[in-house]
């Protein structure tokens, strides 16, 4: 590599490795010379967007970062909550949507693998897994061998560690033909006074590697992951890491181990950018510097060259800094778990990273210009223009009703995922209340030996993002919060994911811009902090990018788990009580984008429904306290679909029938369908109580049908079997996948 | 009852056989290093759990089989000790020797996770005696590689023996007469596919698992 760089100028080499002509320029101006090969594979990976988060960094900082629960907001591995008991909650949701595309079972299996470290990185022990999934359309010829080669890579991964996977989403949309997305989260759990951070505390230490030994794989993984795709996108497969799940289970108990011991003084773990981006983050958090002997690095293959070393993004790979002549209990940990480990360096006084390989000084740069001081943009950015509200006078009611509902709850994206999530083991660890299989808005765990337990949801709806970035980014929040409500946790906070296309491009800055803002404002109203989160942009293919897609990533609290519900337990001769306002809301609806109406307006030209943050908090609240009082059977958010989505699956889950009441305010489909924000459905023997609670309260309530019978019904519109619902529900993602192998 | 789980590299179901144990039967197991070459003393149960030990390369089981504590484990299933595997610890059994058959891959090639209803076959084991009259349990799946696999012959005869202890009613990977769980020949040895270790309270969605421990606790 070194050879070959020698023969092309530094100038052009930068510009290989992602980096744009100004930039270049700007590495002269800082270092007053012309980089080496080693020092502008370090630049260019630490200036890459994957890294550095040039071009969001100024908008995130609006976000809300702190509250009464932050124990560490965003900048560490990963995000710390109090969660009482001397105890805290560590998370954090990150991107491989890259990798995924290009190899579906490495990529989506090392993007697991990858949050796990962040989180057992900083002293949890990682109890749960979401992933949110995004794919083409069902009729892309990809589609398919995406989707079984990354829910295989996912369970491939989670299911070999031993940390169950509780939930998540999938959606399907021919905007993500060219770029799927892959966003897993991780929640662990640690004793609120043993974090650990990546910090390096003061120089003379020694800088331990452990984990396993350095290869050729992914290097420039972290550049790959900051460019769009083109024809040749196949080519980058040697950028994608291969993961093993066996080494990040013994490295797992081995950190944590190593943690026990109280000889670890700052670790981190070695992920995009690798061995270049811990060494350069811990020694710069710290005020620091480091000086690194890279012939000392376990390596996997013969000849690798310094610049190989610092690039690769070889998975299952820690770096921790020790206290002083602590090494020999440290060995006998790795020793142990059978781990390769060596003392490759130590902290200085510099404020340098000097790395040695080979009997020469390979690179020498300042820390400053590579982390805090790297390129930050305010790139412009334009507003997409408003779309205008949609008057359900204005569209049209199903042809035929009993097909409108049957096609709804069989379309990819409401139909079930049975298919998926019964490859991801969901029971291991033996704490899990609620996961993807049971009928709850949010995965409930219980925290190991006590009565309380963590709720944990993943949400976002794109085609409202892309209707109304600023609305869609409000939504992706409020949901979430809702999700961690109706089953009764308390919400805690946030890890946000935001996928994006080109920053470059005014429109999708605009998109950016404006659904962080939105995010911030729900995040301000509903005391529902961002605590961690991960930016991956470039999602586009020859020019087309993918919907934004923010991913809102949110964890909640509930005190006594005997107090958590779901909707699987309606019974017989309850009542059916809609809380919140019904406008009828088709605007960027399933009902409009499925073509449910007999004819209608565009799919694509509408507003998606508001989000009212205030009605959103009371509605919430008053749901929380129904819960606890013991009023309900049953509770449900509504969002895709609207009433007609949420008692159909509450029905399915039941196994009971439900009738619901037409109603003369709005126009029946407009009621039935509409995906008015801020809306839970409740499944009670006492409608008269809970309905004078909302009274009390000052929330708009009403009996929105009632539970009993086999049908899924309303009035004279329409009546479906459970057993047809059912069949049509569970059918369409297995007819879907084994379609793949005729 | 005195018990010990075995830890593999890779096990992850350890912990988890551990509490189900104590909260069946509040005997707290001792954890055991497969690289240990003895075991306790005085052991009523030894437990070899789920997870993929050595990463489940080369073949399930296959290198856990061959780790220095396994020497003890089978002279003290000689002796008459009780020895549960469960998944992994099952699949660790057959590479031993200790029960017939092998373990394939799932017949629809995928890892499979879910509870799945079981048939007690034989109510009069140590393993399923606390069971009573009750015919039924419930306990989830979660393997790869649970598709049990014997010749003719030895299915013939682990049923004429009575040693086919827990089948699947409906079978999620296609193991051969849907096998679930079988004993050896001796009746001390039990494989299980489904996870007694997570189904040891009702707020797990099942309580059977804990009657299995109990059943040993009761013939310790």
């Amino acid at each position: 590599m070194l050879a070959a760089a020698a023969s092309k100028s530094m100038a052009d080499l930068a510009r290989e490795y992602g980096l744009k002509a100004e930039e270049y320029a700007l590495i002269l101006t800082r270092l007053g010379r012309e980089p080496n090969a080693v020092e502008l594979g370090v630049f260019s990976v630490m200036w890459s967007e994957h890294c550095s988060y040039k071009s969001s960094r100024l908008h995130l900082k609006t976000l809300p970062t702190t509250g009464p629960r932050v124990i560490c907001g965003p900048g560490e591995n990963a995000g710390v909550v109090d969660i009482g008991d001397g105890q805290a909650c560590i998370f954090k949701m990150e991107s491989h949507n890259h990798p995924s595309f290009i190899e579906p079972y490495q990529g989506a299996s090392t993007g697991v693998g990858g949050i796990m470290r962040d989180v057992f990185t900083m002293g949890a022990r990682p109890v749960a897994l979401l992933n949110a999934l995004r794919f083409g359309s069902p009729e892309h010829p990809k589609t398919r061998r995406l989707v079984a080669g990354v829910v295989a890579g996912i369970g491939g991964y989670g299911n070999c560690v031993g940390v169950p996977t509780v939930g998540g989403e999938t959606n399907f949309d021919p905007g993500y033909d060219g770029n799927i997305l892959v966003n897993a989260m991780c929640v662990g759990v640690a004793d609120a006074d043993k974090i650990f951070y990546s910090a390096a505390p003061s120089a003379g230490l020694p800088v331990v590697y452990f984990g396993s030994k350095t290869g050729r794989d992914g290097i420039h993984g972290a550049t790959m992951a900051s460019a769009e795709f083109d024809e040749d996108s196949e080519d980058k497969r040697p950028t994608v890491q291969v993961g093993d799940p066996f080494a990040e289970k013994l490295l797992i108990e081995a950190t944590l181990e190593l943690m026990a011991t109280g000889a670890v003084a700052a670790i981190q773990d070695m992920g995009a950018a690798g061995l270049t981006s811990s060494s350069v983050e811990m020694a710069g958090k710290g005020g620091v510097g480091i000086e690194l002997n890279l012939d000392a690095v376990p390596q996997r293959e013969t000849g690798m060259s310094a610049y190989e070393m610092m690039l690769s993004e070889s998975q299952e790979r820690m770096l921790a800094i020790l206290k002083p002549g602590r090494e020999p209990e440290a060995y006998a940990i790795f020793e142990k778990w059978g781990l390769d480990a060596a003392v490759i360096g130590a902290t200085t006084d510099t404020g340098r990273i000097v790395l040695r390989h080979a009997g020469q000084t390979v690179c020498d740069l300042p820390l400053g210009p590579l982390s805090d001081d790297a390129p930050l943009y305010d790139r412009p950015w334009v507003e997409s223009p408003k779309r205008p509200r949609l008057d359900p006078a204005d569209v049209a009611p199903p042809a035929d009703w009993r097909e409108a509902v049957m096609k709804l709850m069989s379309c990819p994206d409401m139909a079930s995922k049975r298919w998926l999530w019964e490859q991801y083991d969901r029971h291991v660890m033996a704490d899990t209340l609620a996961d993807s299989a049971t009928a709850a808005d949010a995965g409930v765990v219980r925290v190991h030996g006590l009565r309380k337990a963590l709720a944990m949801t993943s949400d976002v709806t794109p085609r409202y993002v892309r209707a109304d970035a600023y609305e869609g980014g409000k939504q992706a929040v409020a949901e979430a919060w809702r999700n961690l409500t109706a089953v009764g946790a308390d919400p805690i906070a946030v890890t946000d994911n935001l996928n994006f296309g080109n920053p470059e491009r005014p429109e999708i800055m605009g998109q950016i811009v404006r659904a962080i803002a939105g995010m911030g404002e729900a995040c301000r109203a509903l005391d529902f902090p961002v605590v961690s989160g991960n930016v991956s942009l470039y999602n586009e293919t020859n020019g087309a990018a993918i919907p934004p897609t923010p991913t809102v990533g949110a964890v909640g609290l509930i005190p006594d788990y005997a107090q958590a519900i779901g909707y699987a337990k309606m019974r017989a001769g309850d009542t059916l009580v809609l809380i919140g306002e019904t406008h009828g809301e088709l605007g960027a609806s399933l009902y409009l984008r499925e073509g449910l109406g007999a004819d209608g307006p565009g799919r694509d030209a509408w507003a998606p429904p508001p989000v009212d943050l205030a009605a959103e908090k009371r509605h919430g609240d008053l749901v929380r306290t129904l819960i606890r009082e013991g009023r309900l059977h049953a509770v449900h958010d509504l969002s895709d679909g609207g009433l007609v989505g949420a008692a159909a699956e509450m029905a399915l889950a039941s196994g009971v029938g439900v009738e619901l009441r037409a109603t003369s305010l709005v126009h029946a489909h407009a009621y039935l369908f509409g995906e008015d924000q801020g809306r839970y459905l409740l499944a009670t023997p006492d409608p008269r109580g809970v309905l004078e609670r909302a009274r009390e309260a000052g929330v708009r309530a009403s009996e929105a049908g009632h539970v009993g019978g086999e049908a899924f019904a309303s009035a004279s519109l329409f009546v479906i079997a459970l057993a047809d619902l059912r069949q049509a529900h569970e059918g369409w993602m297995p007819a879907f996948m084994d379609a793949a192998a005729a | 009852m005195k018990c010990a789980v075995v830890v593999f590299p890779g096990s992850n179901c350890d912990r988890d056989c551990a509490v189900a144990i104590e909260r069946s039967t509040g005997e707290r197991p001792q954890m055991v290093w497969h690289g240990e070459s003895a075991l306790p003393d005085k052991l009523d149960l030894i437990v070899l759990p789920g997870g993929f030990s050595y990463g489940d390369y080369l073949r399930c089981g296959a290198m856990a089989a061959l780790s220095p504590v396994m020497a003890p484990v089978i002279e003290a299933a000689r002796r008459g000790v009780a020895v549960v595997g469960v998944c992994n610890g099952f699949q660790v059994l057959c590479e031993a020797g200790m029960l017939p058959g092998a373990l394939l891959r799932n017949a629809a090639l995928k890892y499979v996770c879910k509870p799945v209803a079981l048939r007690i076959e034989n109510g009069r084991t140590r393993f399923t005696a606390g069971f009573g009259e009750r015919r039924d349990a419930v306990m989830t799946v979660g393997n790869g590689e649970g598709n049990y696999f014997a010749d003719e012959d030895t299915l013939d005869r682990l049923e004429g023996d009575g040693r086919v202890v827990f089948r699947y009613l409906d079978n999620p990977n296609g193991s051969s007469r849907g096998v679930a769980g079988i004993v050896n020949d001796h009746g001390n040895v039990l494989g299980i596919m489904p996870h007694p270790d997570r189904a040891f309270e009702p707020e797990l969605g099942s309580a059977d698992g804990a009657i299995l421990f109990q059943s040993i606790a009761a013939s310790a």
